[in-house]
């Protein structure tokens, strides 16, 4: 335990030294990269992506391999310089630039509802922290973290956000890998950890080789556990969900936007990939590890109240399993500092979200500083209150990443669909925007509303407009085609509600905004082992690479 | 001109891996039972420690230049 207090301590110190990461140009690229997947790399995506491992197995790694990769490389070379040549600085703001305030105001209202689920399941998943390690009960646990992040924002704990996600991205790498590590030898390497995970493919009813490949058996969605097919994993995932979040996510594209120069800005994304193609190495591969000592030791992990497995403890078991005092110590402090910020950056985001988007130009404009700040104050203790409810109906997912991308299926599938139009298609107009982002949010919804995963029962798991459609076999096959329905109703709508209103913004307006208006980037200067391309290149020849190994 | 990153990074886990590092050589090793007979904390301690002084080295070596 006593890393802990070290850990805290000089987490203290060095968020003084504040603004070192706006210096700008001083930075290495290498780190700005870092910067920009440490965003999205929070404990919620370690605690989710195991969890995942453990329940879909390999299958896993397309979010990184066909999802991740791809969109990455799409931010750097199409979206960024729309993003960084229209000096926007947060993603409702190029839409305002771009169409109009009601297409920004509907954004912010989604976007604030996503950062309280955000919150709350980074607040769900350090209750069950707790609840572990200190053996408390789930509410008090609850209560303890609300009173945690409440503490942390009003001390001013968000000042360095960027700065304190490199460190933490290296608490997280650091302090898990001797666990990884441990796991696969206890487990006999890779070929004893598809031995265990045969056995547990068979149970469930599938081929042996399930959990450890991960295209060899979607040709149908009753072969594998993810219970998906290559056309809708492609489309859902690798499509819609995975360009709409790291095309249109605020919190990632930002960091990017901080970068000092248009080429760098373009480059961010690009080197943030290759450490990501890595990352399933640490964050799947001890869900898979979990799941096969479950299967071959008996009860490795604690079943919860809907008798399944709740894969989501998948980190904190092996953690108590493997890792004696000491280490022990540093990866429960990776984990906490990251929920905290996790759930502080969101709580922080919906504050100003919900002050300056909304309630400022909205609701009550014109008034005083102070009475805005009171507004950001009452706020912040709302969006706390809001995630301990979101933390509760995280309870219900024994996968938080199905319940995460349930979320990102609803926002950020259908503003890529805005995105897409928006800046390659001059026509597209804010009416156009504005109804077709309400028609995908509709869409969504309906969609959640009509179907449900097998095993479920109607509520927060869907199928709550009383008739049930189509029953999919899992959570995430119902969030992937959810997602993909409201990308398609977006873009429908957009595009034929753009068609038949008059454009309110002129050519000259759309300057910068838009892909046909907007002056060619030149590199041409640049030798070509340092364009933004051939790092694109390089990072999609080696996923694929990594897809047939894994096949 | 800001503090470069890799200073307090350095810092944070040289202090980190050397604080591992004593501890493994001093602890009892019946807690490495779990760790499969492996101490963790010292050879993780180790290798933490050359983490961070290589960053604190490569942070030193870009004020110089």
């Amino acid at each position: 335990m006593f890393v802990l207090g070290i850990g805290w301590v000089l987490r203290r110190v060095i968020k003084n030294s504040e603004d070192f990461f706006l210096s700008g140009r001083s930075i290495p690229a290498w780190i700005a990269g870092l910067a920009f997947i440490s965003a999205n790399l929070g404990a919620q995506e370690v605690i989710g992506m195991a969890a995942s491992g453990a329940k879909y197995g390999i299958m896993t790694s397309h979010f990184y391999w066909v999802g991740a990769m791809p969109a990455m490389v799409f931010v750097g070379l199409f979206m960024m310089p729309f993003y960084y040549g229209s000096r926007a600085r947060s993603v409702p703001e190029y839409l305002k630039l771009r169409f109009d305030e009601k297409t920004r105001g509907l954004n912010a209202i989604t976007f604030a509802i996503m950062t309280i689920f955000s919150s709350g399941i980074s607040m769900y998943a350090l209750a069950k922290l707790f609840e572990l390690v200190l053996g408390w009960s789930f509410h008090g646990s609850i209560i303890l973290s609300a009173v945690i992040v409440l503490i942390y924002i009003f001390l001013g704990g968000l000042t360095s956000a960027i700065y304190n996600e490199v460190l933490q991205f290296f608490l997280i790498v650091l302090g898990f890998l001797p666990l990884v590590l441990l796991g696969l030898k206890d487990i006999g390497g890779w070929s004893g950890l598809t031995a265990k995970l045969a056995t547990v493919a068979t149970n469930a009813g599938f081929e042996p080789g399930a959990w450890t490949h991960s295209w060899k058996y979607m040709d149908s969605p009753s072969h594998n556990p993810m219970g998906m097919e290559w056309f809708g994993l492609v489309m859902g995932l690798g499509f819609a969900l995975s360009f709409g979040y790291w095309c249109t996510d605020f919190l990632v594209v930002q960091r990017a936007m901080a970068a000092g120069s248009m080429t760098a800005a373009r480059r961010t994304p690009l080197i943030a990939a290759v450490p990501k193609m890595l990352m399933p190495l640490l964050v799947i591969l001890p869900g898979m590890l979990a799941i096969g000592l479950h299967a071959s030791r008996g009860g490795f992990l604690p079943i919860g109240s809907d008798g399944q497995p709740e894969y989501n403890l998948a980190i904190p078991m092996l953690l108590a399993h493997y890792l004696p005092t000491g280490l022990l110590g540093l990866g429960l402090t990776a984990l906490m500092a990251s929920f905290m910020s996790g759930m502080a950056g969101n709580v922080t985001a919906f504050n100003s979200v919900w002050t300056y988007d909304i309630y400022q130009t909205h609701i009550r404009p014109g008034q005083t500083d102070a009475h805005y700040l009171r507004v950001g104050h009452a706020a912040t203790v709302f969006g706390i209150l809001a995630s301990i409810a979101a933390a509760y109906s995280a309870t219900r997912f024994n996968n938080i990443l199905d319940m995460l991308q349930l979320v990102f299926s609803f926002v950020n599938g259908p503003l890529f669909a805005t995105f897409l139009l928006g800046m390659f298609w001059r026509r597209t107009t804010g009416h156009g925007a504005f109804y077709g982002l309400l028609t995908g949010t509709i869409t969504a919804a309906l969609h959640y509303g009509l179907t449900l995963p097998r095993g479920a029962v109607p509520g927060i798991k869907g199928g709550f407009l009383g008739a049930v459609l189509h029953v999919y076999p899992s959570e995430m096959a119902l969030n992937f085609w959810t997602a993909l329905f409201a990308w398609t109703g977006c873009f429908v709508a957009t595009l034929l509600i753009s068609l038949v209103t008059k454009r309110t913004k002129t050519d000259e307006e759309l300057r910068g905004l838009v892909h046909s208006l907007t002056p060619r980037v030149q590199e041409g200067h640049m030798p070509w082992y340092k364009r933004p391309v051939t790092l694109a290149v390089g990072i999609l020849v080696a996923s694929t690479i990594l897809n047939i190994i894994f096949w | 001109m800001g503090l470069d990153v890799r200073f307090p990074i350095g810092g944070m886990f040289s202090i980190i891996g050397a604080m591992l590092t004593i501890y493994g050589i001093a602890s009892n090793p019946a807690i490495y039972e779990k760790s499969l007979g492996i101490n963790v904390n010292l050879w993780w301690g180790l290798v933490l420690l050359v983490f961070g002084l290589v960053m604190l080295v490569f942070a030193y070596r870009a004020t110089k230049a």
